[in-house]
């Protein structure tokens, strides 16, 4: 066969694929999706998949009289291939909505892509760094779930009130959203007159944490730790081998589902860990625990209770929906109605009401947790205190709280 | 004192599982010129099959045991029916190789999920032991040090003393010279390529105890054993120990003292030894 025949072949099923999308486009909706279904974060990905999955099953695949189509692209966690897997979603696959990213700097790259393609409308999945929504916002991207600092709220204040720690080392990754949980501790453990008297930033990527363990301090009374899935399991383990006797504070992530579910030496020496969330597996709402149950239900192979990575992916999808039923399924107009409508929703999730503050974030409830143990030997995060309704600047000004600048290894500081 | 200590302790420790991981993959590689790409899939696979067997027996050295066996017997599978066909043929055995490492490695996350594994070793080699002014050091990577030591004087044996190391070397010299003496050259490529494998599967038991098992290691470990055997030498025993030491203590100590920038040291040095000594420091020029 000549090259100007495969051409022409190939020029064939071109055509054929744009009108097969054409005549779709009428009759359904598209939603993509972008999570991380390879490295560290894989088992984050997966709870995405099957978050987006209950909530379009929900809905029957339906919605407003259109059918839902959905087409999903996996990321590893770095921002350049969490961008190369939207465009491929937005210019080759033609979606209309697209839901992720979930990690902090992805989050950081798609809202700047977001700007380049006015038209379609993005929904944060889980990443949560603060500065995506915080600083130059992208006009068509929605974050309905709480970012890294606010996910911390109440947390600097329960460890120096009732831990009684008033010296404190920090761990966590060397990325945007390790700079956006430590600044969400620091802001109320500083207030209060703690003193942080050493960060250990540790590079992504980096499995053998041992050296790094080696560096924190003697003479501190507790240190942060701010991991996520695997890197969390790895420190957890290293530093008790190590033989750490210093308390840990955890990062969101240090002490989510995905850590507590999985089997290891380390789950020993882990219960009483205090963290904080927007979601906390001992909430006791009826909402919650129904919403705990169809989990089980259709994913009996899930983890031992749905975790925080599915919470933001669910909701997300479900405001899409919410706000794509109340529209009509009206997406013209380079989807102004639909954004409107987006920005206006109250949108009650099993953690309780989410609404939108003038920058697209969200503002929701915040759980300070303890990991406790069930009479079956699993383990969960024990509700100690619950925060309401925190906003993006922690309750304080939003002039004040932006002219301290973004989160980074240097700031905050409180030697 | 004691941060510089600790950090070289913890670089000879991680270099004795890049050892593990590197000497199958530099052995095969010598023999067979085959870069084999899918040596990451083979230590994840031997992880994964040693923690199924180490759970279901409650025996940890059972898990070491058949992580090693089961992993061999797949390299001898690939290699007898996939690789020896398109024997000489470089990039069609990278692709190949890189195709099934692929293929390997949804299997793995569909069977096993995302979830991070951990080994519960038996406690006398979990712990930790008291050392002078670094006061405790996990045993357990101690134990990496030392099996890598064992591995690599049961290596240096079989190749240096045994009459099928003489095979093993006379093929990295003169391929079809050695054919021509009578020797099955075909046989002797899947045993070796068997023996490189089940390292990579016993690296995966010793490497989910000290760390985790989790998808993305295949990945990171291949990574880690192109940049030993670069730096060492392909082909080369001795080149692999160095290369791994160099690496080991190059990352920890990087991890101590500068960790913004530690990520690309090994990089710098291995830049470093393909510009001053591309061979790899103990590499014969080609």
């Amino acid at each position: 066969m000549d090259v100007s025949k495969i051409t022409r072949i190939l020029v064939v099923a071109l055509l054929a694929c744009g009108l097969a999308v054409s005549a779709a486009a009428q009759t359904s909706v598209r939603i993509g999706g972008v999570m991380t279904l390879e490295g560290p974060f894989t088992v984050l990905g997966q709870e995405a998949v099957r978050a987006m999955e209950m909530a379009f099953e929900e809905v029957n695949y339906s919605v407003a009289g259109k059918r839902i189509e959905w087409i999903k692209e996996s990321s590893d966690g770095r921002p350049d291939v969490a961008v190369g897997k939207a465009r491929k979603l937005i210019e080759q696959d033609k979606v209309d909505i697209l839901i992720g990213p979930m990690s902090g700097g992805e989050g950081l790259a798609i809202k700047e892509y977001a700007k380049s393609v006015p038209g379609k409308t993005i929904l944060n999945g889980f990443s949560a760094a603060q500065e995506t929504t915080l600083v130059n916002p992208a006009p068509n991207f929605f974050r309905f779930g709480t970012d890294g600092a606010q996910w911390q709220a109440g947390l600097g204040s329960y460890v120096y009130d009732v831990k009684g720690y008033r010296t404190a080392a920090v761990v966590a990754g060397d990325y945007s959203f390790g700079y956006t949980q430590v600044l969400g501790f620091m802001t109320e453990f500083c207030a209060k007159g703690g003193k942080v008297k050493e960060k250990i930033w540790v590079p992504m990527g980096t499995k053998d944490f041992s050296s790094a363990i080696a560096r924190i301090p003697d003479k501190v009374d507790a240190v942060y730790v701010m991991f996520g899935g695997a890197d969390s399991v790895n420190f957890l383990t290293q530093y008790f081998q190590a033989g750490g006797k210093i308390p840990i504070i955890g990062g969101s992530n240090v002490t989510e589902q995905t850590v507590l579910s999985t089997k290891g030496p380390f789950q020993r020496h882990i219960i009483g860990i205090p963290s904080a969330h927007m979601v906390a597996d001992g909430i006791e709402d009826p909402a919650y625990l129904e919403y705990v149950a169809k989990y089980k239900k259709r994913f009996p192979d899930g983890l031992a209770a749905p975790s925080a990575p599915f919470y933001g992916y669910y909701v997300a999808t479900k405001a899409a929906l919410t706000a794509l039923a109340q529209v009509g399924g009206d997406l013209g107009g380079n989807q102004g109605k639909f954004r409107e409508a987006l920005a206006k929703l109250k949108l009650d999730t099993p953690t309780g009401p989410v609404i939108l503050d003038e920058n697209r974030q969200a503002i929701a409830n915040i759980f300070v947790t303890e990991v406790a143990q069930r009479p079956d030997g699993t383990l969960y995060t024990k509700v100690v205190k619950v925060m309401r309704n925190v906003n993006q600047t922690l309750g304080q000004p939003r002039d004040a709280f932006v002219a301290r600048g973004v989160p980074s290894r240097d700031n905050p500081s409180c030697p | 004192m004691k941060l510089f200590l600790l950090a070289t302790l913890n670089g000879i420790t991680v270099a004795g599982l890049y050892f593990i991981v590197a000497i199958g993959f530099t052995l095969i590689f010598g023999l067979m010129r085959v870069i084999n790409l899918a040596h990451g899939s083979l230590y994840i696979l031997g992880a994964y099959i040693g923690y199924d067997v180490a759970t279901s027996t409650g025996n940890w050295y059972l898990g070491l045991a058949a992580g090693g066996v089961s992993v061999a017997l797949a390299g001898l599978l690939i290699q007898s029916t996939l690789l020896d066909r398109i024997q000489g043929q470089e990039m069609r055995q990278s692709l190949v190789a890189i195709g099934l490492s692929i293929v390997i490695a949804d299997l793995l996350l569909a069977r096993y999920g995302g979830l991070a594994y951990q080994f519960d070793p038996p406690a006398i080699l979990y712990g930790s032991v008291p050392l002078p002014i670094v006061r405790a050091y996990p045993t357990f990577r101690l134990v990496v040090v030392g099996a890598a030591v064992i591995v690599g004087l049961v290596i240096w044996l079989l190749v240096y003393r045994t009459r099928f190391g003489i095979i093993i070397r006379a093929g990295v010299d003169d391929r079809p010279m050695l054919s021509a003496l009578g020797v099955n050259v075909p046989l002797v490529s899947i045993l070796v390529f068997g023996l490189g494998a089940g390292l990579a599967g016993l690296a995966g038991v010793v490497g989910g105890s000290a760390l985790s098992i989790s998808p993305g290691e295949d990945a990171r470990y291949l990574l880690s054993s192109l940049v030993v055997v670069i730096v060492g030498g392909m082909g080369s025993l001795s080149g692999t120990a160095i290369g791994a030491l160099l690496i080991g203590l190059a990352e920890q100590i990087g991890l101590a003292y500068f960790p913004t920038y530690s990520v690309i040291v090994s990089f710098v040095i291995m830049a470093a030894v393909l510009a001053l000594r591309p061979q790899g420091l103990m590499g014969r020029p080609e």
